[in-house]
């Protein structure tokens, strides 16, 4: 509608009308700007604070470009342990959701079992489930059972939590393959174990990267659920929120930032990794 | 119920079968009885044709043969062996499915080399016995592309190649031509003849469509509702179809209701009597069906049968022309060469058919008459 109305006023070429003309052709472009503007400002402000020297003991106000924060990013007390809390919760918990969610995902696509449906409900709960809910219940189950809270208690939390996304992900993915590819595999002579391993797990092996990487990245910044679960234990999300209250040390943006960067690029890694095979393909 | 072959080949020793069905069954759920009860012999080196229209349980038998589904009751053999406990892999034969799966993984030689590689065949003879594999479908040179970088005549036989190369016991096909045009399924019939005839191997081909079988196959058995129809080469099949399914599957047919009033006669419903070869007729009283090709009816009288019928209608088809007559004994389609110009004959006019006693069929009238 837009164009044509402008192909129709093209022979005037006032000079009003042509600047119009030209926002409105780049009324699309202008508007992604804006909106990618919106989605980066943060994690821009973020990343520019990280380099900040600040006067006080909040990073609130720019005063001089520093590279110290980056060199001395664990000069927090607790600082350290509380990132590597994180890191080591992240890769344990994101790896055994992702084979738990992989096995979920091939026996709710491919058996026709007693109480599929069920489980298909449950496996989506805690998707659906606020947060705030979910670790509410968990510390209650928790204490029920007289678990003491800590390491083990924060890890299960972000197991069951994370299973619900590598199940959705990777069911994803099944859903669309073909089972006579499998059926060739075993036809030529493959048995089950070598079949799952040289044609099913190939196949299926982007969307258990896609799951165990969005896994990782949910569970290293959950704050909500784990602040139920952690008794004592400090995870950085954790940290974060307690120095908050006192100081923010731009450390924290350090911290933020690494995360970020080290999630993004995964997560690029990943889509290259995927275009590339989809070429060869 | 066992089918037996009206003419069976020079006495061939029971472990020359290469596949024995035996009341073999297979039902899904309650209701589906997808494959009823049948029984059946594949001879060593043939190319087999398993023919049926859709959802006749074609595939479902081929599937139970490969190992992919379990039979409800009865037992397959391969080569003499029992082999219904039998995973896909721990058994001789091959599929080629009609989706080809093949492995989007994996590169063509990657794919060719799959069974060989299960089965510990390795370096230059993995090599050798690959590109030779290739070589018979004339593909040789493409092993470094994917799957997705071929057209589909390409993925049919790299297909065919992937499983001719374990050089199985029999080789099963299900519909391998039908995703493919017109052009190239002339083609690939005629390739996939030819190949057959190289390796020498049990092809079992499965397809719905009759003409792709009656080219190819040295054996057909029709299937429909899940049970055998008749088993036989094709021109058995044509000429003696013996049930009315697999005269009107096979072609055009002419079938007409009468009652056996000799050991080799049949009285129509107007009281004409036609001859038919006694064994054709094979001792049956009381109503029969008769039927005639069309092309086998000569306009005029004549030696040997005679029936007469006005024209109700008229087609012309180029090299001939087909009429259909009201007979007294039912509707008759009748083709005549247009040899000479204004041969023609309008509707409304009086024609007399002739037919030799030879060219006549008896339809079984009970079981399987639609
Ligand atoms: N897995 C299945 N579950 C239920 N019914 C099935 C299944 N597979 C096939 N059938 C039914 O069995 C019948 C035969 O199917 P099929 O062997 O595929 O026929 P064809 O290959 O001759 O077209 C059909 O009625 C089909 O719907
Ligand atoms: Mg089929």
């Amino acid at each position: 509608m837009t164009s044509v109305a402008v192909e129709a006023r093209r022979p005037r070429r006032s000079a009003p009308a042509k600047s119009l003309a030209f926002v409105r052709r780049h009324l699309l472009t202008l508007w992604s700007v804006l909106f990618f503007g919106y989605l980066v400002l943060p994690i821009a402000v973020v990343a520019v604070f990280s380099f900040n020297a600040p006067k006080g003991r909040f990073n609130f106000q720019w005063e001089h470009f520093t590279f110290s924060n980056w060199t001395h990013w664990n000069a927090i007390p607790g600082i350290q342990s509380a990132v590597q809390l994180s890191l080591e919760i992240a890769v344990i918990a994101s790896i055994l959701a992702t084979a738990l969610g992989t096995l979920m995902a091939l026996a709710l696509v491919r058996y026709g079992f007693r109480g599929r449906g069920t489980t298909n409900f449950v496996v989506f709960l805690p998707l659906s489930t606020p947060e705030i809910v979910l670790g509410a219940s968990l510390l209650t189950l928790f204490l029920n059972f007289s678990t003491p809270l800590g390491f083990k208690t924060i890890l299960i939390a972000h197991v069951m939590f994370c299973v619900s996304f590598a199940v959705v992900t990777v069911k994803a993915r099944l859903v669309g393959f073909d089972r006579h590819l499998e059926e060739a595999a075993m036809d030529l002579g493959a048995n089950e174990w070598t079949t799952f391993q040289k044609v099913t797990l190939p196949l299926i092996a982007p969307a258990i990267l896609a799951a165990l990487l969005l896994c990782f990245a949910i569970s290293i910044d959950d704050f909500v659920v784990t602040y139920f679960v952690a008794g004592s234990r400090v995870t950085f999300p954790i940290f974060v929120w307690g120095a908050a209250r006192v100081a923010t040390p731009p450390q924290i943006n350090v911290i933020g930032i690494a995360f970020f960067v080290i999630a993004v690029t995964a997560m690029l890694g990943n889509v290259f990794v995927q275009n590339y095979r989809a070429k060869q393909a | 119920m066992t089918v037996e072959a009206a003419h069976p080949p020079p006495a061939v020793a029971a472990a020359e079968y290469d596949i024995r069905l035996i009341g073999l069954t297979k039902r899904f759920g309650d209701d589906v009885v997808a494959v009823d009860d049948i029984s059946l012999d594949i001879d060593r080196g043939h190319f087999f044709a398993l023919l049926g229209p859709s959802g006749c349980g074609k595939t479902t038998t081929l599937r139970m043969i490969g190992g992919f589904e379990e039979p409800t009751e009865g037992r397959i053999e391969l080569g003499g062996v029992d082999v219904a406990p039998l995973p896909p892999y721990k058994r001789d034969v091959n599929t080629v499915f009609q989706s080809y799966a093949l492995f989007p993984h994996l590169s063509i030689f990657e794919n060719v080399a799959f069974g060989l590689r299960r089965r510990g065949v390795k370096g230059s003879q993995l090599r050798t016995r690959v590109i030779e594999s290739l070589e018979l479908v004339g593909l040789a040179g493409l092993e470094k592309r994917k799957p997705r970088q071929l057209s589909g005549g390409q993925q049919q036989r790299i297909a065919l190649a992937r499983a001719l190369v374990n050089r199985p016991r029999v080789l099963l096909l299900d519909e391998p031509l039908g995703a493919l045009d017109l052009k190239l399924r002339k083609e690939m019939q005629l390739e996939l003849k030819r190949i057959q005839h190289e390796v020498g191997i049990t092809f079992v081909h499965v397809t719905h469509d009759q003409e792709e079988a009656m080219t190819m196959a040295d054996r057909i058995v029709i299937m429909n509702g899940g049970h055998i129809e008749q088993l036989g080469t094709p021109t058995e099949l044509y000429e003696s179809p013996r049930t009315a399914f697999v005269a009107g599957f096979l072609g055009v047919s002419n079938l007409l209701e009468g009652t056996a009033v000799a050991e080799d006669r049949v009285k129509l419903a107007d009281g004409t009597e036609v001859r038919c070869p006694r064994e054709v007729l094979g001792g049956r009283s009381g109503t029969v069906q008769i039927g005639v090709r069309p092309e086998k009816l000569r306009i005029g009288e004549g030696a040997g049968n005679t029936l007469s019928g006005t024209v109700t209608e008229s087609a012309y088809i180029g090299v001939s022309t087909q009429y259909i007559l009201d007979t007294p004994a039912g509707p008759v389609t009748v083709y005549m060469q247009n040899d000479r110009p204004g041969g023609q004959v309008a509707t409304g006019e009086r024609l007399t058919l002739s037919w030799s006693p030879e060219s006549t069929f008896v339809v079984d009238t009970q079981e399987g008459t639609q």
